[in-house]
């Protein structure tokens, strides 16, 4: 997918401006941050299963090539085949010469966010082959030729009315209004792509070294589908995740579920190993598995390893009040909300992600949230301060810190300066007691008033005795 | 150099915490992490959760008496008296109580589907299904009603429970291993969740001895 980060700010204000957007994201509120809420204390010890989620894909990622090397062994044993690649534009060339070798014509994909980092769909078109998405959500982006604005709920920024449009445009319907019609219409049109597929595409949530399984977790069935029917499944994941058992996976799935969309277990985790025995009437003759790498492995061992603990839950964006009022088209690449503001400039480089690290507040919701324990608005500072160093900051913004880092230094001429600076905007503010703008921050105030201090400073009450 | 190498090049340069040795003793001691306290009661318990995931329950002291009883619950709503069961299922009273069960695996046509269970995990209130010859994962799938068939003494109460059973049963892990918890839904559309996506509309649970 091609990476638009760059265009983060102009986005922003076309996202706020965009009403159907904002009732949109709305829902995401209230159906994924209270469904988080009234299941997660289910977890008899929370903070344990935290912990013990974040050692088990530190385990891994401390040695990944241990780890990848034995989920490789035990899946080639069970017949599958293991390929690695380096970039996107390598997974779309294995899959495609997979897709040629078994004289694909047609495939049926279930979610894979690894996929999208590749822009793989439109690869294989390029390579003759037809590509149908079947989790709903994807179908609808498919259809409608968008990008998805969440991991977990792709479409999140689509309401009811359109989607009926699209489908009635689409398959030539009558027009269908219940959200229930709309559903049965979609698997109705799918069914026959599912049964007729010869290549299936999934991802793969977990890599299981001890038996060498791929582990997806889905709720519409599709998943189990796309990897039952056709005679190849191609599974499509990133290095980092393998986890070493199926207790370890078990530990992990207490809380995926629970922290994405507030169910205690999705309706499906299909746990698949190897192709079909000759006996069986079902299942792929042919199973790739492809582990992309795409800049993953130059965390490993750095200041930002602990972003590849990452088991791609969402809970982060979603209570996240940045992601809450702009979705997640305006990050400009796949991943949106917290995790995305830092992997995507770790993966589609700094340069092309300016706006991204800054474009949180800090308040430290998702860290709270997190499953696996991920620090992250300890990165984003991280990722603030390589700014810095690597001179991407304004002239404006550098001169501003420096300045402030010289007075923070110096607590006398500090005092003094925001002694005087709090009397000059109470004199500004007039009776409203409020400032229409603010020099050096006028992209702040262009937007709303900032109030005018009031009382004592903080130096001047403390000098007083006086404590809050 | 090709990719493999490349990728694991840059990998092994990153520290190694553990030995060989220790990670085969993890490996082979497979450990738990922090676990839901037992419920008292591991039946009820499932039931409870069962219920939660909008399956539909029916209980029996005869396993003879389910094809009877899967009848009823057909009649009572408007659904098919035919289907699909498991190969492994045959030898059940099927068409004494006026079902056509063919025993073979699901097309997109099947309506209902009868399977049996592995085994099933009160925790959640989840069914653990393998695919094989005897038991194709189709049935399970395809059609619009799933009907399992649930041996009250295979209830165990979590999820590393039922590892450790298919440890004891099987060498390893079938090709398809399938936790069901429910009928298949999706809330795609407005984060408003609608019961049958892709797989069954409805669950129905049949507890009955094996």
């Amino acid at each position: 997918m091609q990476n638009n980060s760059a265009d983060f700010k102009r986005q922003v204000t076309i996202k706020l401006a965009d009403v159907r957007l904002q009732e949109a994201l709305s829902h995401l509120q209230t159906r994924f941050v209270e469904g988080r809420s009234a299941v997660i204390g289910e977890i008899h010890d929370l903070q344990k299963t935290r912990n013990a989620a974040a050692e088990i894909r530190d385990r891994v990622l401390n040695d990944l090539e241990h780890w990848l090397l034995y989920f490789e062994q035990q899946a080639t044993k069970r017949g599958a085949i293991v390929h690695w690649a380096e970039t996107g534009a390598d997974v779309n060339r294995i899959v495609a010469e997979i897709a040629v070798g078994h004289g694909v014509r047609s495939a049926v994909k279930s979610k894979s966010m690894v996929s999208e980092e590749c822009g793989l769909n439109e690869a294989l078109e390029r390579a003759g082959v037809e590509v149908m998405e079947t989790d709903l959500g994807e179908y609808i982006l498919q259809i409608a030729h968008e990008a998805p604005s969440h991991i977990v709920a792709p479409v999140v920024h689509k309401n009811k009315e359109e989607i009926s449009d699209l489908f009635a445009k689409t398959h030539r319907l009558p027009r269908k209004t219940g959200i229930a019609e709309l559903c049965r219409e979609a698997r109705e049109i799918l069914r026959p792509a599912f049964l007729n597929a010869d290549m299936g595409i999934s991802g793969a949530n977990f890599l299981i070294a001890e038996t060498g399984s791929t582990l997806i977790v889905t709720n519409e069935g599709n998943g189990r589908l796309v990897t039952t029917l056709p005679r190849v499944h191609v599974a499509i994941t990133g290095i980092e995740k393998v986890v070493p058992t199926l207790e370890d996976a078990s530990t992990l799935l207490r809380l995926l579920p629970r922290s994405a969309t507030g169910q205690s277990i999705t309706n499906y985790v299909s746990v698949l190993t190897g192709t079909k025995d000759k006996n069986d009437h079902e299942g792929p003759e042919h199973f790739h598995i492809i582990l992309l790498d795409n800049g993953r492995s130059r965390l490993l061992g750095g200041e930002m390893q602990d972003m590849l603990r990452c088991i791609r839950c969402g809970a982060c964006m979603n209570h996240c009040p940045v992601y809450q009022n702009i979705g997640g088209h305006a990050y400009g690449w796949v991943y949106p909300g917290p995790m995305g503001s830092i992997l995507t400039p770790l993966l589609g480089g700094m340069e092309n992600a300016p706006d991204l690290p800054n474009a949180s507040t800090l308040c430290g919701a998702c860290a709270v949230v997190c499953p696996v324990k991920i620090p992250l608005p300890d990165l984003l500072r991280k990722l603030r301060e390589k700014q810095m160093q690597l001179g991407m900051k304004s002239r404006q913004e550098t001169l501003l810190l420096r300045a402030w880092a010289w007075l923070a230094l110096h607590p006398g001429i500090y005092g003094m300066t925001t002694g005087i600076a709090v009397r000059l905007m109470r004199l500004l503010g007039g009776e409203k007691k409020l400032l229409h703008s603010l020099p050096g921050a006028r992209g702040w105030s262009g937007g709303r008033d900032f109030p005018a201090p009031q009382g004592m400073t903080f130096r001047e009450l403390y000098r007083q005795g006086k404590r809050l | 150099m090709n990719a493999r190498d490349k990728i694991l090049g840059r990998i092994a340069r990153t520290a190694c915490a553990e030995s060989g040795e220790e990670i085969a003793a993890y490996l082979a001691q497979h450990p738990r992490g922090p676990l839901p306290p037992p419920p008292e009661n591991l039946l009820a318990h499932f039931a409870e959760r069962a219920l939660k995931l909008s399956s539909d329950i029916l209980e029996t002291s005869e396993r003879a008496e389910v094809p009877a009883m899967l009848a009823r619950y057909l009649q009572q709503n408007s659904l098919p008296m035919r289907g699909v069961c498991w190969p492994s299922l045959t030898n059940l009273p099927w068409r004494q109580a006026g079902l056509d069960m063919q025993p073979r695996p699901a097309n997109g046509h099947d309506l209902v589907g009868v399977t049996g269970t592995f085994c099933a995990i009160a925790e959640t209130g989840t069914l653990l299904l393998l695919g094989g010859e005897q038991t194709p994962a189709t049935t399970s799938l395809l059609p619009e009603t799933h009907v399992a068939i649930v041996d009250p003494t295979r209830i165990v109460a979590t999820m590393e429970d039922a590892w450790d059973l298919l440890r004891r049963e099987f060498k390893q892990p079938p090709r398809s291993v399938n936790f069901i918890s429910g009928p298949s839904r999706t809330a795609d559309i407005e984060q408003t969740v609608t019961l049958g996506a892709h797989g069954p509309y409805r669950v129905l649970l049949i507890l009955a001895p094996a």
